[in-house]
């Protein structure tokens, strides 16, 4: 069981919220495009997706909406991680039921704070807090 | 079989008798409303062909055989005007029929302010020029009876014995008494005649049938076909190239058979006034020169054979009836006699129609109503009685008056000539007949002296020399001048020796009536009536049709109005008039209140039955002592005018509006597309920036806590917040790059270069990457040194943005980009190929665009921004040159850049 899966085609980026959310002590997994996220997400089955809107192959919107017709990943919290910061992605964003939606570029703690939110405000399946 | 005359003749009188039923039955039907086909556009083209009159018929046998290609001008002329000049035919029958023009001389007079004079002058014109022409086709008909019968020699008849004129005597009164039956029954509302029409047309069918006929039996029966008829006559001696066909002459008969297609009498009448419908001109503008081909095809054949089987001295003129004849073949020829008698009744029958009309009308009508100087006593003959007689006089009077000039002029065998005689005549009325059409001011008096002046020209130099063999006077004068003076020799004038007569009169007819119509109309000045009825006339197409002018003011009494009309109309239809338009007839008390519009509306149809200047002065005459008043006439002309240029000037400024509304259109849909295309690329500037400042931001908040990083993390974050950095300044000096070469000058000067030394540079460049990336660039052929105009640094950014791209997008497990040149018609050719995944097809049509980058899949990390090829695409675009994606050499994608070289020249001339 992973805690966040890392969604982003950009290796800085990528790099960076890998460093940063690693530090504050959730196990994190990474996929850098669409298709690569869905594999990930059923094997990982995370707590919470990071997803980026402009990905290779499939866009972030589309992954969104694949995740939200599966039933074993439903209720997965997605936070949407964006550079572009247009109402209608963000309103597209919303209307699939995300649980975030986050402009690049941003504040490290802006995201640390929206992740601990989410995470926190729903319990840790009991398997993963054995491990932990 | 034997052909006596008395058979001829019995036979004439028989077609004619049938001619007769046919028009008889035919007017019967027009009169139940039930005209069907008499008011087709074939029956309209085929009675065109009055045009055809016995002159082609025989003439152009005769002319062909006298003067080669000439006969053909005849036919061109027409089909010119036909084909070429529609436009002002259609707007003749437009007018004439908003007017209800009756006539040639009452369209002219009607232009003119509805003048007597033009119209009295007209009529004097078309009489004395269509004199020679009846008389032309009299001696036809007399002559080929003769041809037809007395030249077997069977002298048992007593008609063969009836000399030449006797028997043209003969044939001139049948004509009349025929005409009179025929044309003159009763006044019609618009001197339509749908069965002279009916008939007419059957005899355009009999005599190309006629002609085609003859034509067939001499080529395929005798002849043995063209390729014969043309050896044996060149082995008979006859000079077929002796006459040049392109010369003077040859042009002044296409100029007069053009002018008389619209001009003659008989050919107003039937393609104007007896138009029942405008539409029908498009099928007579190719149908009618089709019909004159069909009549002139066999001409030259014919005229050929037979002077080369005829004996000497035949006349050619006959060729139609005596070649049929030689061979024994007298059934052929007895056809072709009434397909050559069809085609004189025909010419006859309407011509006559025409002229009777217009003398009744524009002569005989005004001396009668002068001479009544009351109402009252005019009352006393009814008018339509009067016209029903003066119309069978003047028909009378014409033919007696072409006999006479038969008579007169028998010396001349050849019929041509007599032809063109009467053509010059109507021509003079050219001039003024597209003055009333085109030129608004043209004036009355300019109209009238430019006619007389042309006709005076035309009597003295064509008309009079035609009786230099009858009269001794007329030769002595055609010699040496009148009194001796011999710069009026009729041939001659002021000296003008050795041309062609028919040229020379032409030339001096047609000057002087063109000088006169323009010098007239610049001097003198148009009254009321002539403005409006220019205005009308010229702007036929502007007015709208609800416009009516008034003309006539009208506080006279309904009754008598009525009583005019009832003379002219007769009750029935004066009655049938005033109800329709709620007028009483039988008020007797002199009230206010006769509408304007209904005067003018009576004067329409008055015009129609007596022309337009005597129902002017009829109705003026009826309401006298309401005339208007000079200055309230030419207040009228005025607002006439002002509407028709007030309504052209709207339509003129809807239209332009409306043109203006649809590039505003255009261009908004313009502007909303740039507007799009504007947000999509901030839009995607604007993402393009955020990423790279996304993950230094980051990058610096970690860093900004030091103590927690090991010194290998610290630098690491610091080497991508760098990598990252540049990336952003790269992309910023793209955009600039891009918007600089998007603002259409380009900012460099192009000089000869060495476009292959620029390469090999590029390459140089690139190598470092190659090696980084383990890519092998491999050099295939090249073209050597070439020079191209462009800069050197724009060209070598082509060159590295395509081979860069080449060598990043290359993940091929043995990598190689082969790079090649060679020079081609084209220009200088660069291909720049690599074994990569190559470009997906989805990608074909856009890789050019801005931002596009057709990543392949599993692609990491490419540090493309998708600005690359779009700038490298606009910089060869400006060097005129072009990048294109193609196939090379190995499997991945190709891109080719092709050059324009500078020839030697150009090397120099540019420093």
């Amino acid at each position: 069981m992973t805690d966040i899966l890392i969604v982003e085609d950009e290796q800085a980026i990528l790099e960076s919220l890998e460093f940063i959310l690693t530090r504050c002590g959730w196990s994190v997994g990474v996929a850098r495009d669409g298709e690569a996220a869905l594999q990930a997400a059923l094997r990982f089955q995370p707590r919470l997706v990071l997803l980026d809107i402009m990905l290779p192959k499939r866009g972030g919107l589309d992954v969104l909406k694949i995740l939200r017709s599966n039933a074993a990943l439903a209720s997965t919290p997605v936070l949407i991680l964006t550079a572009r910061g247009q109402q209608y992605d963000r309103q597209a964003a919303m209307d699939l039921k995300a649980d975030g939606f986050i402009t690049k570029p941003y504040a490290n703690g802006e995201v640390v704070d929206a992740v601990r939110r989410i995470l926190d405000s729903r319990p840790r399946p009991a398997a993963s807090r054995a491990h932990a | 079989m034997m052909l006596s005359p008395d058979f001829v003749i019995l036979t004439a009188v028989g077609y004619v008798g049938l001619l007769f039923l046919l028009a008889y039955l035919s007017d019967a039907r027009a009169k139940t409303g039930n005209a069907g086909f008499l008011r087709s556009p074939i029956v309209y083209t085929l009675s065109i062909s009055v045009y055809c009159t016995s002159w082609t018929f025989y003439g152009a046998v005769g002319t062909a055989a006298r003067s080669g290609l000439e006969f053909l001008a005849i036919y061109m002329g027409p089909t010119l005007v036909f084909v070429g000049w529609w436009f002002l035919l259609r707007k003749l029958i437009r007018i004439a029929h908003s007017q209800h023009i009756t006539s040639i001389a009452d369209f002219l007079s009607s232009r003119f302010g509805k003048s007597s004079r033009v119209a009295v002058l007209v009529t004097l014109i078309a009489v004395v020029s269509i004199t020679p022409y009846i008389a032309l086709q009299l001696k036809a008909i007399t002559t080929s009876i003769q041809a037809v019968s007395v030249a077997k020699g069977g002298g048992t008849d007593h008609l063969a014995t009836l000399d030449e004129v006797t028997l043209a005597l003969g044939v001139a009164i049948g004509m009349a008494v025929f005409t009179i039956l025929f044309g003159t029954r009763n006044v019609n509302a618009r001197e339509q005649h749908p069965g002279v029409v009916a008939a007419i047309a059957f005899e355009a069918v009999v005599k190309l049938l006629a002609l085609l006929a003859v034509g067939i039996f001499v080529v395929f029966g005798v002849g043995g076909g063209i390729a014969d008829i043309y050896a044996r006559a060149v082995e008979a001696g006859v000079r077929i190239h002796e006459s040049e066909p392109f010369g003077s002459r040859w042009v002044a008969v296409l100029f007069l058979s053009a002018c008389a297609v619209i001009c003659l009498p008989r050919q107003f009448q039937i393609t104007v006034v007896e138009n029942a419908n405008e539409d029908h001109l498009r099928t007579a503008s190719w149908a009618f020169p089709c019909y004159m081909l069909a009549m002139s095809v066999f001409i030259l054949p014919i005229a050929l054979y037979g002077q080369s089987t005829m004996a000497a001295g035949s006349n050619p003129d006959m060729f139609v009836l005596t070649l049929p004849m030689e061979t024994g073949h007298d059934a052929l020829a007895l056809f072709a006699f009434i397909g050559g008698f069809s085609s004189a009744t025909s010419m006859i029958i309407v011509a006559s129609i025409a002229l009777s009309i217009m003398v009744s009308n524009h002569i005989v009508v005004p001396l009668a109503l002068r001479a009544a100087s009351t109402a009252d006593e005019a009352g006393e003959r009814d008018i339509a009685k009067l016209l029903l007689r003066s119309r069978r006089i003047s028909i009378a009077v014409m033919l007696l008056l072409g006999f006479l000039y038969f008579w007169l002029t028998q010396g001349s065998d050849a019929l041509a000539p007599i032809g063109l005689i009467s053509f010059g005549g109507v021509a003079q009325l050219l001039p003024a007949m597209l003055a009333a059409l085109y030129w608004r001011t043209a004036t009355m008096k300019g109209a009238l002296a430019g006619i007389s002046a042309g006709f005076v020209v035309w009597a003295w130099t064509l008309f009079l020399p035609s009786f230099a063999t009858f009269s001794p006077v007329v030769a002595e004068v055609v010699a040496n001048g009148p009194w001796g003076i011999r710069a009026l020799r009729p041939e001659a004038l002021f000296g003008m020796e050795g041309m062609d007569p028919l040229v020379h009169s032409v030339f001096w007819s047609m000057l002087t009536n063109v000088t006169m119509l323009l010098c007239g109309s610049a001097l003198t000045s148009q009254t009321a009536l002539e403005r409006i009825q220019a205005a009308l006339f010229v702007d036929v197409f502007r007015r709208a049709r609800s416009f009516k002018p008034r003309i006539l003011r009208g506080s006279a009494s309904t009754s008598e109005l009525f009583f005019v009309a009832e003379r002219v109309l007769g009750w029935s239809r004066a009655r049938a008039l005033f109800d329709s338009a709620g007028v009483p007839h039988r008020q007797t008390t002199p009230q206010q209140g006769v509408p304007a519009d209904f005067i003018a509306r009576l004067e329409r149809e008055l015009a129609g039955s007596i022309g337009s200047a005597s129902a002017h002065i009829l109705l003026t005459k009826a309401i006298a002592g309401d005339a208007i008043s000079l200055e309230e006439m030419m207040q009228i002309a005025d607002e006439t005018q002002q509407a028709i240029e007030y309504s052209h000037a709207l339509e003129v400024k809807s239209q332009e509006l409306h043109s203006t509304a649809q590039q505003l259109k255009e261009a908004n849909a313009l502007l909303k597309e740039l507007h799009q295309q504007k947000d999509e690329f901030l839009s995607q500037v604007s993402h393009e920036v955020r990423t790279p400042m996304t993950s230094i931001r980051s990058f610096a908040e970690i860093l900004m806590a030091p103590d927690e990083l090991t010194p290998e993390q610290r630098a690491r974050f610091i080497t991508t917040i760098h990598n990252e950095s540049v990336r952003l300044t790269k992309l910023l000096d793209e955009i600039l790059d891009l918007s600089a070469l998007e603002q259409g000058k380009r900012d460099w000067e192009n000089v000869p270069v060495d476009a292959e030394e620029v390469l090999e540079q590029a390459i140089a460049v690139c190598e470092a990457l190659a090696r980084k990336r383990s890519v092998s660039i491999e050099s295939g052929a090249r073209a050597g040194s070439c020079i191209v105009p462009a800069d050197a640094g724009r060209l070598s950014q082509v060159f590295i943005n395509v081979i860069a791209n080449a060598i990043s997008h290359n993940d091929a497990t043995d990598p190689v980009v082969h790079i090649s040149s060679r020079r081609c018609e084209a220009g200088y050719v660069v291909d720049i190929s690599d074994n990569g995944p190559g470009i997906p097809a989805m990608y074909h049509k856009t890789i050019f665009d801005k931002f596009v980058r057709a990543e392949p899949d599993g692609m990491p990390d490419s540090q493309g921004l998708g600005l690359g090829l779009n700038i490298s695409h606009k910089i060869v675009g400006k060097l005129n040159g072009r990048l294109e994606l193609t196939k090379g050499v190995l499997p991945g994608a190709c891109f080719r850049i092709t050059l324009p070289t500078l020839r030697a020249a150009e090397i120099v001339a540019v420093p």
